[in-house]
Order: structure tokens, then sequence, then C-alpha cells
């Protein structure tokens, strides 16, 4: 889904609140729900792609708004509430509040039928397709042309992973992409690189 | 008319929404207590960015050690008793130059290498540093203290699939010839995010 949590490129947002000490944690709660979801995919109840994309299912407004651990919080309740574990009745009864959840996922998919094999080297641009379900081709680079720079492992398809739908673990390329090409005029020149699975590319003449 | 079913209640804290599963957990004996207190643990000592230092130090002290790095860098770490999740299945170790500047990123979420080089900072996972370093990484890196001289190019690496990075620094050239824990101690947690030299 073209969601709000695709950010790369977005325009608009000021400066990186940064601190060489930044920490990964600020409050008991943030690490109880990091451990929570951790302890909910250990018990098989969701996967990692099923987490992903329940967060990414969150209300626009609310995703903006609420900070990184809400977020996980708000990514662990759906799930638990769509797999049965808990209704949001019960939820909302013990937390004694609103409990807000993320909507409703459109449909799944299984891998690109046609895909082909890359070398390093090769020029390769990503398919353009706008895939309701989960998907982990960041908006940027649809359509964009870059050359492949390395081969992962084979990894579950996430499209059809986060949906239960039936797929063949597929490899990801790191693509190298020219920032000019992505944003025409409007980028600091770099290359950016991007882990892009099988079933997004095509060969590029 | 008035729609009487419909009862605007307050949202409860993140507090109670987190207990509020727990709960939910703990009454269906699922018995979650032992397990969060174990992965807490892990997030608090075990996940640490002393365990990628150790790396890099030895990266700069042993050649051969280097080269399995950058071929294989799952593979690697195992040498120094370090490991990564089953789902992480491949980590690509780029490697700094003089006049190369590697970041990474995760533009969608927050994938990082988390046991390598720990949790992420709070300002990985903002909004502004997602959306932003892609498009302007020389903009970007400069506002967070790194300036870099215009013949050092930059290469961002957006963490989108279960393929993790960690950067290789470039080693300080005041600290050659300098015991391989002594140099696990000068690298940071930032500089192997690559926004920050050593």
């Amino acid at each position: 889904m073209d969601g709000i949590h695709d950010l790369g490129g977005k325009e608009g947002f000021g400066r990186v609140r940064y601190s060489p000490e930044a920490q990964a944690f600020h409050a008991a709660w943030e690490k109880r729900v990091n451990a929570l979801y951790s302890f909910a995919v250990k018990r098989g109840i969701f996967n990692m792609d099923e987490y992903r994309h329940a967060i990414e299912r969150m209300e626009p407004r609310h995703y903006l708004s609420a900070s990184y651990y809400e977020r996980s919080l708000t990514g662990l309740a759906t799930l638990c509430v769509e797999k049965g574990v808990v209704t949001l009745e019960e939820l909302q009864r013990r937390a004694q509040g609103s409990f807000p959840i993320s909507a409703p996922s459109a449909p799944g998919r299984s891998n690109v039928p046609q895909r082909a094999s890359f070398q390093p080297g090769d020029r390769v641009r990503v398919r353009i397709e706008h895939v309701p379900g989960h998907v982990r081709m960041p908006g940027y680079i649809r359509g964009k042309t870059g050359i492949v720079v390395g081969e992962s492992p084979t990894y579950p398809f996430p499209d059809a992973h986060a949906h239960g739908v039936g797929a063949v673990d597929e490899p990801t390329y790191d693509v190298r992409f020219r920032a000019e090409d992505l944003w025409p005029h409007s980028a600091d020149p770099a290359l950016v690189h991007v882990g892009v699975f099988q079933s997004y590319l095509e060969r590029a003449d | 008319m008035s729609d009487k079913t419909h009862v605007h209640q307050a949202t409860a804290s993140v507090e109670q929404r987190v207990a509020a599963i727990e709960a939910a957990f703990d009454d269906r004996g699922m018995k979650p207590l032992e397990t969060v207190k174990e992965l807490e643990r892990l997030a608090d000592d075990q996940w640490v960015p002393q365990n990628g230092a150790r790396v890099v130090a030895r990266a700069w002290t042993d050649p051969a050690f280097r080269q399995r790095l950058l071929a294989n860098g799952r593979e690697a770490v195992l040498e120094l008793g370090l490991s990564m999740p089953p789902h992480h299945r491949h980590l690509v170790v780029l490697e700094n130059t003089p006049t190369l500047q590697n970041v990474i990123c995760c533009t969608l979420c927050s994938c990082t290498a988390f046991t390598l080089i720990g949790l992420p900072p709070d300002w990985y996972k903002d909004l502004e540093y997602r959306a932003r370093v892609v498009r302007q990484s020389r903009t970007v890196l400069g506002e967070m203290g790194l300036h870099l001289p215009p013949e050092v190019e930059i290469q961002v690496w957006d963490t989108t699939a279960d393929t993790r990075y960690m950067v290789l620094p470039v080693q300080p050239p005041e600290t050659v010839g300098w015991p391989e824990e002594k140099l696990a101690g000068i690298v940071t947690r930032d500089s192997m995010i690559g926004v920050a030299r050593l």
C-alpha cells in the first residue's frame, strides 16, 4: 500500500533531533512493549511481515503523531485482535479507555510469475506496480532504473508472508540508484542503495 | 436523532494499553512474564554496540578477518561469538574510505543489525531521519555534525529487506598499533550507522 509509513524522500520534515547519547528506550513501557511483540512473534501469533504491515495500516494521523513504541503497541494490539487472541472490547475494558487499532488489511499477493535472475552489474528497473497489501518497495524507487550490486539469500516474500498467502522464498538485490535519477534536480548527490525483492524487478536495456 | 450507542471514550494511556495486552496474555495462560523479562534483559545487556565495536576492531587489526567479514559478514561475526537472529540471513559490511562515507537507514520502519550495533537510537526511527537521509544525505549529515568535504562520496543504504548492514569506519591513523580491546573502545554506535566518523 502507498501508506503514510513510506517516508523516504518526503519533504517538509525538519532537522533530525540528534544526540550522540540518544537512547533506544525512554520509558519502562517502551521496553515492555518491545518485549511483548517479540514474545508474540516467538509464540507464533504473527510474523514480522504481518507486524510491519499492521503498523503500516494505522490511521495516518495516528501514525504520524504516535511515538515509535506506540506504533509497536498498536501493531501488536491489532494483530492480537485480528488473530482472535483477544477482542477489542476486552482490551478497552482492561485499558479503561479507547484503544485505537489499525484499519483492516487489503488482500496480499504471491510472487510475480515472470521473475528474472540478475548478476552484479545488471541494469534493472523497478516495476510500476501499486500493491494494495504489504509491499517492501519504497515508493521513491517505483519505475526507476539502477544497477545490481549484491544479492541476498532467499527470504519469505513479504507481499505474501504478511497475508498468509502461499509463495516461494526469493532473493533481494541491493540495487544502486543515483539520487539525481530518483529526484531530478532535487536531491543531494549520492548513491542510494535499496534491497529490492526479485518480484519487484525487471531487466532494463 | 442523536446516536445514543456511540459513546466517546478517552484514549487509554500507553501504559494502560500495554498492561491490557500483557494481562490478556496472562489470563490465557500464555505466561508472558518470564520471556518478556528475558527479552528486556537481552535489550539491555546483549544487543549493544560494543558487539559491533569488537567486530570493527578485529577488522582493523586482522586483514584476513576483514576479508572474511566483507565477503560474508554473518559467518565472520560468529568467530567473535556474536550472532544475528535467524531471519537476518545476510550481513553486508560497508567499508568506508577517506573518500567514501556509507550511511544506513530504514525509510519504511526501523530495521537495523541490532544484535551487533545495538537497538536503534530514537532519531534513527524518527520521521525526520527516515524521510530525509535518502534525499538530502549531505545536508542531513551536516546538520548532525558530520561535515564531509566535497570529495567524499556518500552512499546511502536503505534497509528494506531482512538483509542487514553495518558500516566499517576508517581507523583513525593515530590508533594504528593499538591493541584490539583499546581500539574497540573508540568505536561508536553512530560510526557504525554512518552518521559519524572517528
